[in-house]
């Protein structure tokens, strides 16, 4: 590939690019233009038409108006396959591989090369060898099905098929959020080699810091319009928020939780290696640490959702294997907000007010045990009006209509009308724009505090946005194979301290004097 | 907007109905019309709808029921062996009932995970086998049922969690209970004496001007109705369906809840087994034979999803109905089995592609 590529025409210009639903416009004449050589900044909030767009751009949506051209020429994609014909390749956030294949396959997938009428797989596994090697991701094993990769290499497949596809515009659909932070830096980097290479990219994410990083320049769209555009060194944080937002967001900035002396939790390794874990009521315990360390698992042992002999827990909404079955933990137990919205945390198909009262769908009864569904309706109203979940005009619509941040709120709602105690949160907003995500947290530190007129609870939190945990916690511990480091006050640490300690090879178990 | 999808989910069918009724109504006249022809047509629902209600639940919770012929042929021989032993017709009813119900507790237990129950099962049975001409019936029933006891018992500790996919478990199913079917009765058909369970599928004996056995489906897709649309235990079948994951998370106890649902779900096949053994007559273990499909395609029309978290009892029933129309409404007209064939296999798909058209409007 050539170094610089001196042309006129943009790689990627999008005109006037309409597309509506119904009587609603998910995108409203948007013009976008990256140029070769350029990383393009992609965000709004959620809602504001970026899905849409990228699904426009690869050719899985067609627009009712507009017109797109690639390196000048007319592109109008009938269907996905268009796009990567004319060198379009887009990374998407749920990946789009075939998990059965491996990488060699994944990687030739659409142009598998043969040798008469049979498949050349030496062939095919030089393709995906070097396309993984310009990645510097040798260490992507080629004959294991992609199922059992890694999402981090998983997502180095799915670029590599772009390059050995011979792509020049890359799209990435918010690449690093289901990715730790090495793998994130990773791509990252990444992306600034392709940009050197010449080619285009386009990045969406929510992450706001990294789009600051590495654009060159950032379109901002709001409500399906163009909302401002930006040049690299023009705009900060607080500039894009406002974009996105059309509005000044208060930051969030919590005065700390005072704990009382009542242990909801109390979490110990069997082995007695690193230190234990408490969660008092009133206090928000946060973990971090990378992906894989184990924090994930830590959480749905407790829960109850799988055993692990690794550890012994304590406390008054300690649960036994199982116990999370109705009749066991009951009133008083801890609630879990899985960090798989989609696969486990919601019923995306079934209406908002049963997704919020499934729990204890028994209070909504009368008689005999007859569902009332008046009942189930105004149970549901009261959390979505102390929430303020929004878009849910239709209690009996699937909840899958509402946008991430308000299925989020709706999954912490179901844990406060099953009155769990104890709240453990994991990933609370992977997926989430910057909007509800303050408004998350500010809920969340009512909760702890119990500002709604409840009794405090406690809150454990997961989570792989440092800043996230810095600023919502009382104290944070972080994991590091398995293993917990002591719990410090969030005053104390900032994202250096953390990161540096969830790196480290072994967790520090002592707490500095 | 919603209320418009929704009123179409729950009236398209009875539109479709409506249609294939008029359509036949105008090519056959009061042929068709009639109010006999009308009592018919229940009557010859009776079976399928009875049991297509109980596979509604299995469908909205993510299952599905392949077995259901052979469970509907396996009840026949049961109840026809019972009568044949000088049990009473309530007495042998329950039998065939009873036999629904313990053939989905175990389909239940091998999909929620309990395998141990199925091999439980078919050990005991081989034992019984083995020993009823060594030590006598009685004897090998006791031994066999005290393996089937201690199995259970003892099986939740030491066997592994095995989850089968409904599907595998259901077709083996299908296969098996056809073969005891065969067994149980030495490859013959039963004839016992006339018991006065016939009287519940013949136009002659009408209660309310309707045979005994419309009123027992009319019962049993009422029941069915109000358990799945107004009880707390019918939304968690269709959390279930929809997201098991999610509806562990809530405290939904998956595995009681699908035992619960193929046991009365079964159970409903083991009901329409004994309307089939009224409707033939004797205990046949060749009966029913493809009834599987005819009862997923009535739960299908009614505008259930195949991948679960969706079903109602009322579009159950007039996906049957339209079935029997077809069937019923062809023959009228004088087209040969092979034109009402084709026409219910079209049915059948052209309605989920109707539904599918539906569903992809309504979402962006």
């Amino acid at each position: 590939m050539t170094n610089q590529r001196v042309t006129p025409e943009p790689a990627l210009r999008l005109v006037g690019v309409s597309k509506h639903y119904g009587p609603t416009a998910a995108l409203d004449g948007v013009d976008l233009e990256v140029r070769f050589g350029e990383v393009h900044g992609l965000v709004g909030e959620n809602g504001a038409g970026k899905s849409t767009l990228l699904g426009v751009l690869a050719g899985a949506v067609r627009p009712d108006a507009g017109a797109m051209w690639i390196d000048g020429v007319a592109y109008a994609p009938a269907g996905p396959a268009d796009g990567l014909a004319r060198g379009l390749a887009t990374v998407y956030q749920e990946l789009s591989l075939a998990p059965h294949l491996d990488a060699a396959e994944n990687v030739s997938l659409g142009r598998l090369p043969r040798r008469g009428p049979l498949l050349d797989r030496a062939a095919m596994e030089r393709t995906a060898r070097a396309a993984l090697d310009r990645l510097g991701a040798a260490d992507v094993p080629l004959g294991v099905p992609v199922g059992r990769l890694s999402a981090a290499q998983r997502q180095l497949v799915e670029i590599a098929r772009g390059l050995a596809s011979g792509a020049r515009v890359f799209v990435f659909d918010e690449p690093t959020s289901s990715l730790g932070r090495p793998e994130a830096e990773r791509l990252l980097v990444l992306m600034e080699e392709l940009r050197s290479d010449g080619a285009a990219v386009v990045f969406v994410s929510h992450a706001l810091e990294e789009v600051e990083r590495v654009c060159d320049r950032v379109t901002v769209l709001r409500d399906g319009c163009n909302a401002a555009r930006f040049e690299r060194g023009d705009f900060d944080d607080e500039e894009l928020v406002r974009a996105m937002a059309g509005r000044e967001l208060a930051a969030f900035e919590r005065t700390r939780g005072t704990a009382l002396a009542e242990v909801l939790l109390h979490a110990r390794r069997s082995d007695g290696r690193g230190q234990a874990l408490t969660v008092r009521r009133g206090e928000i315990v946060g973990v971090a640490g990378l992906v894989g360390a184990g924090r994930t698992e830590l959480l749905r042992a407790y829960f109850g959702l799988e055993r692990d002999p690794n550890w012994v827990f304590e406390g008054r909404a300690a649960s036994t294997p199982r116990a999370h079955w109705r009749g066991h933990a009951g009133s008083g137990g801890a609630g879990l907000v899985s960090e798989d919205r989609a696969h486990e945390g919601l019923a995306l198909e079934r209406p908002i007010d049963e997704n919020l009262c499934l729990p204890r769908l028994d209070r909504a009864t009368r008689g005999f045990g007859w569902l009332a569904p008046g009942d189930l309706r105004r149970r549901a109203t009261r959390w979505i009006d102390a929430l303020g979940v929004r878009g849910a005009h239709d209690l009996r619509a699937p909840i899958r209509t509402l946008s991430g941040g308000n299925q989020q709120k709706v999954a912490v709602a179901r844990l406060l009308e099953a009155d769990s105690e104890l709240l453990l949160l994991d990933e609370p907003t992977r997926g989430v724009d910057v909007g509800a995500k303050a408004e998350i947290y500010r809920l969340v530190a009512e909760l702890a505090a119990g500002r709604d007129g409840a009794a405090p609870r406690g809150v454990l939190v997961v989570s792989s946005d440092l800043g996230e945990l810095l600023a919502l916690c009382d104290r944070i511990a972080v994991m590091v194979g398995g293993v917990l480091g002591a719990a410090r006050p969030a005053d104390e640490l900032d994202e250096h301290a953390l990161l540096l300690e969830a790196t480290a090879a072994r967790p520090r178990t002592r707490t500095p004097a | 907007m919603s209320l418009g999808s929704s009123a179409w989910r729950a009236l398209g069918p009875l539109f479709a109905l409506a249609l294939v009724w008029g359509l036949f109504a105008v090519l056959s006249g009061s042929d068709f019309t009639s109010w006999d022809n009308q009592r018919l047509m229940l009557l010859q629902t009776a079976v399928v709808g009875t049991a297509a209600v109980g596979a509604t639940f299995i469908i909205a919770a993510g299952g599905i029921d392949l077995s259901v012929g052979s469970t509907i042929a396996l009840g026949t021989m049961v109840v026809a062996l019972l009568l044949d032993a000088g049990a009473g017709p309530v007495m042998a009813a329950l039998g065939g009932v009873a036999t629904g119900v313990c053939v989905g507790a175990v389909i239940g237990s091998a999909v929620a995970g309990r395998s141990d129950v199925l091999a439980t099962v078919a050990l005991a049975g081989v034992l019984f086998a083995a020993l009823r001409s060594g030590i006598g019936v009685g004897a090998a029933l006791g031994a066999a049922v005290v393996v089937l006891v201690a199995g259970v018992l003892v099986g939740g500790r030491l066997a592994p969690r095995v989850v089968l996919s409904p599907f595998i478990v259901t077709l083996g199913a299908w296969g098996a209970l056809r073969g005891l079917a065969k067994g149980i009765g030495d490859n013959q058909p039963i004839y016992p004496p006339s018991s006065g369970l016939e009287a519940l599928m013949s136009s002659a004996n009408s209660v309310l001007g309707l045979p005994g056995g419309v009123w027992i489906l009319l019962a049993v897709a009422g029941l069915g109705a109000v358990v799945l649309a107004r009880t707390p235990f019918g939304r968690e079948v269709l959390a279930v369906g929809s997201n098991a994951r999610t509806a562990r998370l809530c405290g939904v106890h998956v595995p009681r809840t699908l035992v619960l649902v193929y046991a009365g779900g079964i159970g409903c096949a083991g009901i329409a087994a004994v309307l089939q053994y009224a409707f033939v007559g004797m205990g046949d273990p060749t009966t029913a034979v493809g009834y599987e499909l005819a009862v997923i395609a009535a739960v299908v029309i009614g505008g259930a999803s195949l991948s679960g978290g969706e079903g109602s009892i009322r579009g159950t029933l007039v996906g049957a109905l339209i079935m029997t129309v077809v069937a019923n409404g062809c023959v009228k007209v004088g087209l040969s089995n092979w034109v009402q064939e084709i026409v219910t296999g079209a049915i059948i798909v052209a309605a989920v592609a109707l539904d599918r058209v539906r569903a992809g409007r309504a979402t962006p």
